[in-house]
């Protein structure tokens, strides 16, 4: 079983169950996680679902992809582990999953 | 304001929907004129996703978002639609009684049509730029802070800064460059989507001292009465600075509003607007609503659905065009009359 917790801007934390090959947006969408807008539905064309990775799980996620760089323009307070949830394949390894969401989506 | 254009339909949108409805009204021998707020037609699909592909437009196993309206596009060609783009639907006003209606039509680019007959293909509404989440940045907006360059010369000798790093960004950088008193660019990486030749015209006016590029994100403004003074950037290391500003364009894209289209007395239903499913009626005689901005038990927003629901509009919308005639049901197959039309026959 793979568990994510998504801890929202006032810090609090919710750990949901995640489906392999879903991802991580999906998740949050499928478990009413707040903070997550996905508008485009998960085309990588809206940015309304910038997350925070934990810095821990960074190598695991990898960074994002070109397309996804220049998605992350758009979308606000972006850091060094910012990424787009719906770009994020859920797998085994990323069981224990920790994400942070931003205030706002734009 | 020009002459009002006399036509038969205006459809309010340019998006898949609205394009294939201007082929069944074409069959019918039914002028159509297009507005949109977008420079160019295809809405969602053009706007969203022209790269990816579609795999539920029925007779194509895979097209692109832009393969679909390019498609569209070719296939309104023989009924010269007129397309009206970068401006907004503003006003829509009934002129006449439902028996038989018409319908008067403005834009905010001054353009006035008078129709028969109104199509509203809005979509999930009409594309507006994105506003930067900063604290307050409303008081600012159209005196120090603009999500669009509409006067040059409000931006002479005064501090700009432009946000963004794609094609509207560094366009606006060059274009606003040789007036403004200083102009910076501010993005969150060195890395730019726009067009590889502005970007090194932007770095040619770096290198020549004549801008300054600041990689970094906007925290706060501060400024009184609207009039913005100075800007908070914060680095991508996170050091924090203050940068004077006088003007500022910060460009995040599009994102969908209803936006004007909740004022022309249409019913409303959590922002999509209630039709009938055999005209695709509004709540107002002669006004119709297609694709995905309408709304019906089963309704699914989908292009196909959008093509289905302009195919029937366009039957009823005969009516109110040519209240004397009688419509017969052709095949384009088989009817000379229609592929005269086509300009086939
Ligand atoms: C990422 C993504 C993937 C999708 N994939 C599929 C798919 O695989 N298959 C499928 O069938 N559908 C898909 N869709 C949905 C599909 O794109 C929509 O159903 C379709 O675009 C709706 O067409 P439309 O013509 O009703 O409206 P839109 O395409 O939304 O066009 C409406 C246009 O009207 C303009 N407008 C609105 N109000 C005004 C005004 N007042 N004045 C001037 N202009 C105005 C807007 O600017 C816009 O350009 C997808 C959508 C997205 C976002
Ligand atoms: S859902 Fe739109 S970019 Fe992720």
């Amino acid at each position: 079983m793979i568990k994510i917790t998504f801890i929202d801007s006032f810090g609090e934390k919710r750990t949901v169950e995640a489906e392999e090959g879903s991802t991580v947006m999906e998740t949050a969408i499928r478990n009413s996680i707040p903070e997550i807008t996905a508008e485009c539905g998960g085309a990588c064309a809206c940015a309304t679902c910038h997350v925070y990775v934990d810095e821990a799980f960074l190598p695991l996620t990898g960074g994002p992809s070109p397309q996804e760089e220049d998605m992350l323009d758009f979308a606000y307070g972006t850091q060094a582990n910012s990424r787009l949830s719906c770009q994020i394949k859920v797998t085994p390894e990323l069981d224990g999953l920790v994400i942070r969401t931003p205030q706002r989506q734009g | 304001m020009g002459e009002s254009i006399k036509t038969d339909v205006v459809i309010v949108g340019a998006g898949p929907a609205a394009l294939f409805a201007v082929f069944e009204l074409g069959l019918l021998d039914i002028k159509a004129h297009l507005v949109d707020v977008l420079p160019r037609a295809g809405g969602q699909c053009a706007e969203l996703y022209p790269e990816k592909p579609i795999y539920d437009i029925p007779g194509h196993p895979m097209i692109t978002g832009d393969g679909i309206v390019e498609k569209l596009l070719a296939q309104i060609e023989p009924f010269h639609p007129t397309f009206h783009f970068e401006q907004m639907v503003t006003e829509l006003e009934v002129l006449s009684t439902p028996e038989a209606p018409a319908f008067r039509v403005k834009t905010d680019a001054e353009r006035t049509f008078e129709c028969r007959s109104v199509i509203v293909a809005a979509g999930g509404g009409s594309f507006q730029p994105k506003k930067p989440p900063i604290e307050g940045i409303e008081a600012y907006e159209q005196k120090s802070v603009f999500y669009a360059v509409r006067k040059m010369e409000d931006f002479r000798d005064k501090n700009v800064v432009v946000v963004g790093g794609g094609d509207s960004a560094l366009d606006w950088t060059l274009n606003l460059q040789p007036i403004a008193k200083r102009l910076t660019l501010v993005h969150r990486r060195d890395e730019f989507r726009a067009a590889p030749h502005s970007v090194k015209a932007m770095r040619d006016l770096v290198s020549a001292g004549k801008m300054e590029l600041r990689i970094g994100q906007i925290l706060a403004l501060s400024g009184a009465d609207g009039r913005l003074a100075a800007a908070q950037i914060k680095s991508a290391k996170g050091e924090v600075s203050e940068l004077a500003v006088e003007r500022l364009v910060p460009f995040f894209g599009l994102t969908m509003k209803l936006g004007p289209v909740a004022e022309w007395g249409l019913n409303l239903h959590e922002n999509l607007i209630p039709v009938d499913t055999a005209r695709f009626e509004t709540n107002v005689p002669g006004i119709f609503a297609i694709g995905d901005i309408n709304h019906y038990p089963g309704k699914l927003k989908l292009i196909l659905c959008g093509f289905h629901e302009g195919a029937l509009a366009a039957q009823k919308v005969y009516h109110y065009v040519y209240p004397e005639k009688k419509l017969v049901f052709q095949y384009t197959t088989s009817s000379t009359s229609l592929q005269k039309k086509l300009g086939v026959a």
